[in-house]
């Protein structure tokens, strides 16, 4: 579904991605683990189209994607909830979900917002509140669900874990591995390596720019060099 | 109290002028935080392009829309060619970069038109009309109109399309915007182009009144600056109060005081809120959580 060949990209002067090579096959969960600064987030933003490519080639679903805008992407089935949640705050819940199918204006929309309430209730209890009041599990609760409004065939999730109590980490862990049924592919960013080990179907480990290991998430969960650096086991 | 009725009249027209300027700032505030400072001469353009349009002899209602138009696409000009290539620029630096899109409109008119004052013909005649003792213009009543037509249109953009709450996701956050599909350039041409055809709605309504000439536009920018400020930046409602509010006050200063102190009754608004209430009448605070 998704393919990346030969990545780079910088901020300025400094090369930041180094040649990334990864692929995603529909259905999968495929996480990228690795320590803040490895440039996981920057793969993200390449991937969405927020952040200039120098050289390489992103293909999805067939199609040469590297120069298509940002905002065309989710049009060809690419949905990001990005780092940080990033929702509209000063707009309610139920207007961020609307936005998220901004592309749509049919029944479906209206039942998409159904099935996200039933997913997250709590969005549906506050569905007319002011997003910036959210809690911060909360908001990223509601940084999935805008992102699902949109239809996408594939999800890409940068650190949804980050900053969430232990509970709340558990329970988002849990929707995302609940995409599969919903016929979303994943590509799922963490530093919570272990968490996001264990509902990859595969993994990649990424280091300075770079990726320095990739196989199926159980046999990287059983590494010893991965259990030593990321695990802390 | 005739003397009161009359200087309320006199007071809600002008400031219904400045309720429109403040409407014009508040959609591209809305779209990127950007305070438009050449949103004065959208107004002074729209009066300039009737009366030429005018006496190069269209009918009145035609040389509006023409002017209107017109003015719309200059307001994307200003867009293409000003703002957006500096994407990515702090917001003070865009809001610069409008102050001199401003002198350079004024001085691109004085050479296209002339330095004369003009007037436009009223539209329903010249009559007074007799209420309550005093006396008010047909042309006041358009103007009030214009004011609360725009007014509504714009409140039921902002809260009731979805068109108008990307304009608003766009400005809150602007990746966010693209990643669920918004086209960012998109959303700023039509909040140039709308603002710049409200503040040429403006300035075609109050030509009659007062006229216009090349120089008119930083006046009524500052006036519709203090107006918008005044309601609380980026809310219509607020734009529609505050620029009553501020008409009102000027009325009553020139008054009871001295008209010498009129256009004094803006700038101390201005401090006064800046002061006392940043967020203005309606505005809200912010309420992120981090």
């Amino acid at each position: 579904m998704l393919t990346v060949e030969g990545l780079r990209s910088r901020y300025g002067r400094i090369e930041v991605l180094h040649g990334i090579d990864l692929t995603v096959t529909s259905g999968e969960i495929v996480t990228v683990v690795g320590a803040n600064g490895a440039g996981k987030t920057t793969l993200l933003r390449c991937l969405s189209g927020v952040q200039p490519v120098t050289a390489g080639s992103i293909t999805f679903r067939g199609e040469a994607f590297t120069s298509v805008p940002a905002h065309r992407r989710l049009k060809l089935g690419l949905a990001q909830a990005p780092e940080g949640r990033q929702i509209f705050t000063n707009l309610s819940v139920e207007e961020n979900l609307r936005l998220g199918a901004f592309l749509f204006n049919d029944e479906r929309v209206h039942r998409d917002m159904e099935n996200a309430f039933n997913m997250f209730p709590i969005l549906k209890e506050k569905r007319n509140q002011v997003a910036g009041g959210l809690s911060g599990g909360q908001q990223q609760m509601l940084a999935i669900a805008r992102a699902l409004m949109g239809r996408p065939a594939c999800l890409l999730l940068d650190e949804p874990s980050m900053g969430l109590a232990p509970l709340l980490v558990q329970q988002i862990f849990d929707v995302i591995q609940g995409l599969k049924a919903l016929d979303v592919t994943v590509l799922l960013v963490e530093q919570n390596a272990f968490g996001a080990l264990s509902i990859a179907d595969r993994g990649y480990v990424m280091e300075t720019g770079q990726i320095v290991m990739g196989g199926p998430a159980e046999d990287l969960i059983a590494d010893p060099r991965i259990r030593e650096a990321y695990l802390g086991i | 109290m005739p003397e009161l009725m009359q200087f309320l009249f006199s007071g809600v027209t002008v400031g219904a002028v400045y309720a429109l300027v403040a409407l014009g700032f508040t959609i591209i505030y809305n779209a990127s935080d950007v305070v438009n400072f050449a949103q004065g001469e959208f107004a002074m353009l729209g009066g300039m392009i009737a009366v030429f349009a005018v006496s190069a002899g269209m009918p009145l209602p035609l040389a509006a829309v023409v002017a209107i138009i017109v003015t719309g696409l200059i307001g994307i000009g200003l867009n293409k060619l000003a703002i957006e290539p500096a994407r990515g620029a702090p917001v003070v630096s865009l809001i610069i970069i409008t102050i001199g899109a401003a002198i350079f409109i004024k001085g691109a008119t004085k050479l296209i038109f002339d330095k004369q004052l003009h007037r436009l013909p009223a539209f329903s005649g010249d009559t007074p009309i007799q209420l309550m003792g005093a006396t008010i213009l047909p042309q006041s009543l358009w103007v009030i109109a214009g004011a609360i037509g725009v007014f509504i249109g714009l409140w039921l953009f902002f809260t009731r399309t979805l068109i108008g709450r990307a304009v608003l996701a766009t400005s809150n956050n602007r990746l966010a915007a693209q990643l669920v599909g918004i086209n960012i350039k998109w959303v700023m041409t039509l909040a140039f182009s709308l603002s710049a055809a409200i503040g040429a709605l403006a300035g075609v309504l109050i030509t009659p009144i007062t006229l216009t000439s090349y120089d008119v536009g930083i006046a009524l920018a500052l006036k519709g600056f203090a107006a918008a400020m005044l309601g609380g930046m980026g809310n219509p409602k607020g734009a529609l109060v505050g620029g009553i509010v501020l008409g009102l006050l000027e009325a009553m200063t020139a008054g009871y005081i001295s008209s010498q102190y009129k256009d004094a009754a803006a700038f101390i608004v201005i401090l006064m809120v800046l002061f006392f209430m940043p967020q203005g009448l309606f505005g809200l605070k912010s309420t992120d959580r981090v």
